[in-house]
This record gives structure tokens, sequence and C-alpha cells, in this order.
């Protein structure tokens, strides 16, 4: 689960101690701070967290996007064997959209307007492999119906804004496979689609994860979706990593304050509207952050730490069980037994 | 569009037959009699009520017309007639015909100079945002912007022609007849026309790009792994410079009406000169004339910057 330092046989991807600081006129803004996280070959990792949070930032570290003449990136990214935050810019475009590729979050704006659908990913395919336009045409034709896109032969020659919501996605997922890619980061794919499509377009995903081999990070806010399509999850908050475990461990045994919160902040059609328990406050702002834990503000157990460490001690990500850190200072058998409260309340047993 | 130059032909003759001052009083000279007034306004055929004037002058536009038929010396005026000048004793039409090639390569050559200049600079500054050829870009186009034409063309005119005799006085010859010449009238006024132009495209221009390339749409072209040149120009540019079309389309139809500060410093004979010559003579049909020519350039370029607008965006396309 997490990486070891120097250790020689590494995870697929491993991330160690990853941060991303931008300057501005109130001082350096750390969006992403010490973020560790590893994901073997083929497998899921989603990351949450709410706005802010520096998931998506994390993301685009990891592809190569985070423009390095206005951001310090530290720390280590290794890919398949190869570091990728040291290497030089044209060798970051060489393995973008070929070794990593993106699907973004608003496929609405995500396609130049101006281009047919078609050109945009046979562009793809010839900014990375000698094929001729024929050729590129063919397999973009076949990667469209792939993604699921009906009368392709038609639709090949539309230009984006001729296509639905989630066909746009579809193209955008088309576009991100075209070139057999070993890493797939979807950056809330589904925040932008309708209900109705969310779910087809996560099924999309899976079941090309599954054919091709494909390691997928899967960023989100929305706790709801990862349970089925992820492998571990690990829960951002302020810029930091606070709980990392698998998916059953997180969904069943959740140790830190605000991953509970996010479980209580899903809507339900089984339970009583007045039981949905959002997070009091709002994220934190990167150019301010508490001293403690950045969480303090929001959490509704930190008074039961005794010292008040919460708001001066940055708490560190520590093994709570098997493949499960937490970053609290909460004892283990204390937050064990919040969450279990919690998640009775949550499945509706009677108080 | 036919109604609504209608529209503007009514407005513009009913506007101007409603400004104070006789047109028949300023036809004749100093020995005046009301009856020579009242002569040549029947002659002139203001006379008559002013929709039936307005009716003589569009029929005259499609059909031709002949002013003061009963004198001795009928004014034969053949269509497309856009009134007669008693001033100058000349047809409206002619009039405008020997000027408007002067102002039409006036407008020419400073667009492809803003254009070229504004888009240019615009984008360099954009590109290196921030650092100090942004802002010497910007410092530039502050001062472009800030400095009246008059003023640069006068200081111009001063140094480059009268004091350092660079070029020649400036007086105005067809580029056929003489390519030279033409260039070395034309290259001072070009360039105080474009200056003011150029100043507001270049912060167009880069602040178009700027938003353009925190487009989502260039990010994605630059996670397919892209070189940079191709997301700027295939990608960024492509987008980012289509709104300046219509802009541009616009701007040069204005100056097509005529440039009269520049026209008069330079002592170039076009529609600005001829305008204002019009104006401070009370020539009525020449403004007329002069008005509706330049209303009408404009129209039609609306026209034509839309249709243009649907061969460059395809979401404007109709299909």
């Amino acid at each position: 689960m997490m990486p070891t330092r120097g250790s020689l046989d590494r995870p697929f991807l491993s991330v160690t101690d990853l941060s991303v600081a931008f300057p501005t006129e109130d001082g350096l803004v750390h969006a992403v701070d010490g973020v560790s996280l590893s994901v073997e070959r083929g497998k899921t990792l989603a990351i949450v967290g709410e706005s802010g949070s520096g998931k998506s930032v994390t993301a685009q570290a990891i592809m190569g996007l985070v423009n390095r003449k206005a951001a310090k990136v530290t720390g280590e990214i290794w890919l398949d064997g190869q570091e990728l935050i040291g290497l030089p810019q044209n060798e970051v475009q060489e393995l973008m959209g070929s070794e990593i590729a993106m699907i973004f979050q608003d496929p609405m704006s995500s396609l130049h307007p101006f281009y047919r659908i078609g050109d945009q990913i046979a562009e793809a395919i010839r900014a990375h492999r000698p094929v001729g336009a024929k050729e590129a045409r063919r397999e973009t034709i076949e990667m469209l119906r792939h993604v699921g896109i009906p009368a392709v032969e038609r639709r090949v020659d539309a230009y984006p804004h001729q296509l639905s919501g989630g066909m746009r996605q579809r193209v955008m997922i088309a576009m991100a496979l075209i070139n057999s890619p070993q890493l797939l980061i979807a950056d809330e794919p589904t925040t932008a689609l309708d209900v109705t499509v969310q779910a087809q377009i996560l099924e999309l995903i899976s079941s090309l994860q599954k054919e091709f081999g494909t390691t997928v990070i899967l960023i989100t806010h929305d706790l709801g979706i990862v349970a089925d399509v992820a492998d571990e999850v690990a829960v951002m908050y302020g810029g930091r990593i606070v709980e990392v475990a698998s998916t059953g461990q997180l969904y069943d045994r959740p140790e830190m304050p605000y991953t509970l919160g996010l479980l209580s902040s899903i809507p339900r059609m089984d339970r009583e509207p007045e039981r949905l328990d959002p997070i009091r406050g709002n994220p934190p702002s990167p150019i301010n952050l508490p001293k403690g834990c950045v969480f303090q503000p929001r959490c509704n157990y930190s008074d039961r730490v005794p010292g008040g460490a919460c708001l001066t001690v940055r708490p560190d990500l520590l093994e709570s069980g098997p493949d499960h850190f937490v970053r609290c200072h909460l004892q283990i058998e204390e937050r064990q037994q919040i969450s279990r409260e919690v998640l009775q309340v949550l499945a509706g047993a009677p108080q | 569009m036919f109604t609504l130059l209608f529209f503007l032909s009514v407005t513009v003759f009913f506007l101007f037959n409603l400004l104070p001052g006789d047109p028949a009083a300023l036809t004749c000279g100093r020995a005046c009699s009301p009856a020579i007034i009242e002569a040549n306004r029947h002659r002139l055929g203001l006379d008559e009520p002013v929709p039936t004037q307005y009716v003589k002058f569009v029929s005259g536009i499609f059909a031709g017309r002949t002013f003061s038929p009963d004198s001795p010396e009928p004014i034969v005026c053949n269509a497309p007639c856009l009134g007669y000048s008693f001033n100058r004793h000349e047809q409206v039409m002619s009039l405008i015909a020997r000027a408007a090639p002067v102002t039409f390569w006036l407008a020419i050559g400073a667009f492809i100079l803003w254009l070229v200049a504004g888009i240019s600079l615009g984008i360099f500054a954009a590109l290196r945002r921030g650092r100090w050829p942004d802002r010497l870009v910007m410092g530039i186009s502050l001062i472009g912007y800030s400095m009246p034409s008059f003023f640069i063309g006068l200081v111009l005119m001063f140094f480059v022609v009268i004091k350092w005799q660079l070029l020649p006085f400036p007086s105005y010859i067809s580029p056929f007849e003489n390519p030279g010449q033409f260039f070395q009238t034309m290259l001072l006024p070009w360039i105080v026309l474009a200056t003011l132009n150029a100043a507001f495209y270049m912060r167009l221009t880069r602040n178009q790009v700027l938003e353009v390339l925190n487009d989502d749409y260039v990010r994605t072209a630059r996670a397919k792994g892209l070189p940079e040149r191709v997301v700027v120009i295939k990608h960024a540019l492509r987008a980012g410079l289509t709104p300046i079309v219509t802009a541009a389309g616009l701007d040069l139809a204005y100056l097509l009406g005529g440039a009269i500060i520049s026209e008069n410093i330079f002592s170039l004979p076009g529609l600005g000169s001829l305008a204002l010559s019009s104006i401070i003579d009370s020539d009525l049909p020449l403004i007329t004339g002069i008005t509706l020519l330049t209303a009408t350039i404009i129209i039609f370029a609306n026209l034509v910057v839309d249709l243009l607008y649907t061969v460059v965006d395809p979401r404007v396309r109709i299909t």
C-alpha cells in the first residue's frame, strides 16, 4: 500500500512526498503537500475530496500538466520504473497521451469547438505514432464504436456541439484510450453529466479498464460512485491524504472524522431527509491553513483529544490496521467507536 | 438589411431637412435678393414638401432624375443618382466616386498595418505574460492608445516631412499611376490611422489569447502530448482569434466611411475630407449622400462578417 523508499520492486505507480506549491502575492500556496500513494498495475485508486482538497492538482502533477514555470513541484513520481518529475518537458510530452492519458471533468468544454471529433482523436494518434491519415481514421472509428457511440460513420465527422454531454464524454474516453495508455487519470469524469449517464460512463471506464489492463486513478468528490469501481480509496483534505484504505475497509470501517462526514453527506433515498448530515463549515483556504490538524475547525470530535493537540500539532498519516492509514490525533479505539456510532446512524438503526 | 437601409435613408433625409439654415439661401452669392433665393429654391426642388423630395431622391437612385427640368439648362443625373451638389455644381455620385478610392487605399493599408502589428504583438505579449516583453508591448499599446491621432499626425508630418525631409510632401496619386509616390504619400497616413486601432488590437488579442490558453480544450490538446507550438497555434489561436475577425471587419467598414483627421492633416482628397467640407458648406445633398453611403458600407460589412463567422466557427453554421 504505502511505498517503501528505495524499494526495488516498486508498485506500477508510486508517488512519494509529492508537493505542488504555487507562488502568489500572499506567499507560497501549497495546493498539494506531501502526498504519497501507490497503485498496482491494473487496479483503480480513487482520490476523494472536496473542491480545493488538492485532488485535481495531484492528478495534473502525475499527468505532467502542472505548469512548471508557475508552480514548484517536488517529490517523486515513479511510473513503471521511470521517474517523472525530473523528466525534461519533451519527454513528458511524449508520455502524455500515450502512456498516461486523462479524462476531464467537463466534456462540454474539453473538446475543441472548431474541429470535428474524428480529427481531434486522429490528432492524438498521429502525435505519438507514425500513422497515415487513413489508418488513423480507421482506428478512430473503431475506438468510437468501442466506447459505444451509435452511428459512428456519421458521428466521426460531427462537431462537438452536435453531440450530447454523455456522447462527448465517450469521445473524450476514446481520445484518452486511443494510444492504449498504461495509466488513465479520470478527473471527475461524471460530475458534469446527468445521473443516468454517470453510471453508464463509470461502467464504460471500468469495462475498458479490464479489457486493456489499464491502471486507473479516479478523482471524484462523490464517495457514492466510488464503491463499485475502486480497489482503494484515498481521501484528501487541505492538500494532504487524511485516510487511505482498500475500498471495503473504507466503507466498513472509516476512521477519519472527515471521511465519516463525507459518508454522511451522501443523499440516500432510503433515509429520512433530515438524516442528511453535511460537514459544517467550508474547506480551509490553502493560503491560511490551520496550524494543527487542517480538519480541526470542522471536526466534531477534536475536543476528545487531550491537551488540544489538534490545534497545535499536525497529525501524521499512521497505520491503523492492515492496508489502512489514518491522519488523526484520536486514539484508534476512540476513532473506531465513533465510526461505529456514525455508521449505525447512517444505516438507520434505532437510536 | 434592405428594411434597415430604408429606415436609415428616411431618418437621414428627414433629419437633415430639420437642420437650421436655408440651403437655398446658401446657393446665391453676395448679390442676393429674396427673388433669387425663391427661384433657386424652386430650381433645387426645395419648395416641394419633404416627403415628395424623399420620393424623388429614392427614385433618382434607381431610375435617375433631372434637376430643374423647366429651366433652360436642365441637369441630367443618371441612375444611381444620389443628388446634385449645387455648391460644387457636380453630381454627388461623381464627387464620391473621385474621393472613394483615396479612402479605400488609406483604409486598406491602415487595416493591414494595424492587424499585423496588433495581433502579432498581442500574441507575443500573451505568450510572455507578466515578463518584460509583455510589459513593453502593453506600454507601447497604452501610449498608442492615449495619443490623439491629430497629434501623432502633426508630429510625424513635422519631423519626417518638414524637418528631416525623409518623405516628400504628401500629394495623392493613384497606385496604378505612380506606385512609388503613392507609397511615399500613404505611409504616414497609414501609420497614423493604424496606431489607435493597433494599440486596441494588441490588448484585445492579448486578452483573448490569455483567456483561451486557460480553456479546457487547450488543456486537452496539451494532454494529448502535442508540441506546445501546435497547442498554441492550432488550438488556442484558432479559437482565440475568431472573435477578432468580427471586430476587425466592422472597424474596417468604419474606416471606409472616411478618416476625417488623417485625411485633413495629410491633405488627402478622400471621403473624410469631402464629408468635412460638405458639412462646413452646409451642402445638404452631399452630406446626405455620404452619410447614406457610409451607413450602407457598415451594414454591408456586418453582413459579410456574419457570413464569414459561419465559415470559421462551425457552431454557428446552419445545417
